[in-house]
């Protein structure tokens, strides 16, 4: 063999790659992600928040990428998994932000997370625009941390439009006053039920059965027993995923026959659905969204598409929306991370959600409250300031 | 009454969690902190031959079984045999399976978020009314710790009515003698081990009709497998029973009576208590 041409090949080949390497260097936005991959809240990441992140980045590289500066530039996703726990949720971002140089990091998931790693965010600057993270402290926040930014509501607002479902349901005769009300003993449930309880109690409910249980328990069957002693007309579970779906077994197995039967998060979980099929019809839940608006359809059909998995009813569809926010942000004023932040106040993005913008408080003031499972979907019936809801149905058993 | 009944199905499950521990602590020595993980393998399994085929999982444990054993053996001969081989003392040996075990756990997690992903599996088996001395339990519970009762069972007649058991009892209570009588401890404590995975793989089958599972929920179960053990006295199949109906019956009365908010410090207060008082757990022999 004629060495020349060989090595001709060869050094024309490195050249390339020098190039290549380079080039794609000036030309990717590095965006950071960390969530549960693993530990307690793992399955709820895995069905809410890393999906709706594959699918908004294989759409802008498949469409050429970001425009930054009036250049195309692909988006190169560095994740972390967090194991659930909030140390390793601090020291990937703090990994992100100073030896990955992430030019951005999307908001981790859980409220617990996400308040974790708030202080990281903001001591390097950059926007954290948080989905998966209910809390009242918002105002508070906001005004520690700037650059932190809210979308999926407060839980008053959670709390109050599940009081109001049931009020209506009661002034149309349709339901008394006697509401049992759990909830999991952990950040979420419990500040739910914390505010939940002076609402009923104004609303002229009366709550005959309150408890809670700790995280991982094993058996509901005590919670939905003593529930169903007290002979409830409307049962409220501030629950968690696993046992959410505890829970409404457990419902099912004792005929807990509530004409209001409603359990938090994992409710509007397409995986709800498939495990209680006809027996879910009814069952109220944290979330929803307008089903019939096309642009939520669109998104859940290339979510199946690109990841296999249906988006939930809820925080899905707002992860993805909060992508979207962060990509017009970048395309409008570059990737100057405090430029980004103070479009983040000052701009309306448009949205498969329709249009959001963040009041004074950094907090998107238009979100889903409750949702209802009818029909084999799991459709918004009370919103602020979201159109599309739909009626509420009555629960009619469990068959 | 109603207390009572729920409290011993619980008891049945926490017997299953249990169980395949017992065997591979109390016999063939090995602390497997990857025992969940199996666990969640078990169920996974059942929950794939479920849903895309419809197989009862009353079906699917026939095959779990004889898989994970195979499984099982294969971890014993590769990976923990050397451990064995090499370990000067118990002690040794039980900080070197910790070590690997805790290891191995990681990998199974892993292998199983690949393969299936994060999400929670969950399915509806059997999940109606059946009603005792005229409360309602889930049929699916009642199954479970009607099979709990049966594996039990059979493994306690096995363990003290045949050879093996026989000598896997001698292993468990003088591993250095019992190679002095003839026992083949190497082949047994294998079987011991293989036999502990797949009886805690048919357990996580069992368990996955009613609860909801996911690749990381593993630790849970072994962290309950592992109090439930000591309490019993390591080894003791009699013990792993007692203590896991005496747990199951002690948390359905503290959530039914006081506050389903107290179960985890309930049982907390029992393992203290057990620890505090009889160290050697509720039907081990004290050290010599």
């Amino acid at each position: 063999m004629n060495r020349r041409p060989f090595l001709k090949l060869v050094s024309a080949l490195t050249i390339a790659s020098a190039l290549a390497a380079t080039a794609t260097t000036a030309e990717t936005i590095r965006i950071g992600a960390v969530a549960p991959k693993t530990g307690p809240l793992a399955g709820g990441a895995t069905v809410t928040q890393w999906p709706s992140i594959y699918l908004w980045v294989d759409q802008v590289n498949a469409a050429g990428g970001l425009t930054v500066d009036g250049e195309q530039m692909m988006i190169e996703l560095i994740e972390y998994d967090d194991q659930t726990n909030p140390g390793e949720t601090i020291k990937a971002v703090q990994r992100l932000a100073t030896q990955d140089d992430a030019h951005f990091i999307i908001a981790p998931y859980g409220t617990g997370l996400n308040l974790a790693a708030a202080p990281l965010f903001d001591r390097y600057g950059y926007p954290q625009i948080a989905v998966s993270a209910i809390t009242d402290q918002q105002p508070e926040l906001s005004a520690q941390f700037p650059n932190m930014f809210f979308t999926l509501g407060t839980t008053t607002a959670l709390a109050a439009d599940v009081v109001k479902v049931l009020s209506d349901m009661r002034d149309a005769g349709q339901l008394g006053d006697n509401v049992a009300m759990v909830n999991v003993a952990d950040a979420f449930g419990i500040e739910l039920a914390t505010a939940a309880r002076p609402l009923f109690e104004e609303a002229g409910f009366n709550i005959v059965y309150e408890t809670s249980y700790p995280l991982g328990t094993q058996d509901l069957s005590p919670v939905i027993k003593g529930a169903a002693a007290a002979e409830p007309d409307a049962f409220v579970a501030w629950s968690y995923p696993p046992d959410t779906f505890g829970l409404t077994e457990q419902a099912m197995i004792e005929n807990l026959d509530v004409k209001a039967f409603y359990t938090a998060v994992a409710t509007p979980f397409p995986g709800y659905g498939a495990r209680f099929g006809a027996a879910a019809e009814g069952v109220l839940g944290a979330g929803g969204v307008n089903t019939e608006s096309p642009a939520f359809m669109e998104y859940a059909a290339a979510h199946e598409a690109v990841t296999g998995e249906k988006p939930d009813y809820w925080a899905s569809a707002t992860t993805y929306a909060s992508l979207e926010i962060l990509a017009q942000a970048i395309e409008a004023v570059g990737l100057d991370r405090a430029a980004v932040t103070q479009h983040l106040r000052e701009s309306t993005y448009e949205t498969i959600l329709g249009p959001i913008s963040f009041d004074e408080n950094n907090s998107n003031p238009d979100f889903w409250t409750v949702g209802q499972w009818q029909g084999g979907v799991f459709k918004g019936v009370a919103s602020r300031g979201r159109d599309g809801a739909v009626p509420v149905i009555l629960k009619d058993g469990w068959e | 009454m109603d207390i009572l009944i729920t409290g011993i199905l619980l008891g049945g499950t926490y017997a299953l969690i249990a169980m395949g521990l017992n065997l591979q602590y109390g016999v063939a020595r090995i602390m497997n902190l990857a025992n969940g993980e199996m666990l969640v393998a078990g169920g996974y399994f059942a929950f794939i031959a479920y849903t895309a085929t419809q197989l009862s999982p009353i079906l699917t444990i026939f095959l779990v079984a004889p898989l994970a054993f195979a499984l099982n053996w294969l971890i014993y001969r590769l990976m923990l045999q050397p451990l064995v081989n090499r370990a000067k003392n118990r002690g040794q040996l039980e900080t070197d399976s910790i070590l690997a075990t805790f290891g191995l756990s990681f990998i199974g997690v892993g292998l199983m978020l690949s393969f299936f992903g994060g999400d929670y599996f969950s399915y509806s088996f059997l999940a109606v009314p059946v009603e005792l001395l005229g409360s309602t339990y889930g049929a699916n519970r009642v199954l479970s710790f009607v099979m709990a009762v049966l594996i039990c069972g059979a493994l306690y007649l096995w363990l003290n009515q045949s050879r093996p058991g026989l000598s896997i009892r001698a292993i468990a209570t003088a591993p250095a003698s019992a190679r002095l009588v003839g026992i083949d401890v190497k082949h047994l404590s294998a079987l011991a081990f293989a036999l502990g995975g797949a009886v805690t793989a048919v357990g996580g089958a069992l368990i996955s009709t009613y609860l909801t599972l996911d690749a990381s929920t593993g630790v849970v179960f072994t962290l309950k497998a592992l109090i439930i053990v000591i309490m019993g006295g390591v080894g003791d199949v009699r013990g792993t029973i007692v203590a896991a109906l005496l747990l199951g019956i002690l948390e359905t009365v503290v959530a039914s009576l006081l506050d389903p908010g107290l179960t985890l410090a309930a049982a907390y207060v029992m393992f203290l208590g057990i620890l505090l008082f009889r160290p050697q757990g509720l039907f081990g022999k004290k050290p010599t």
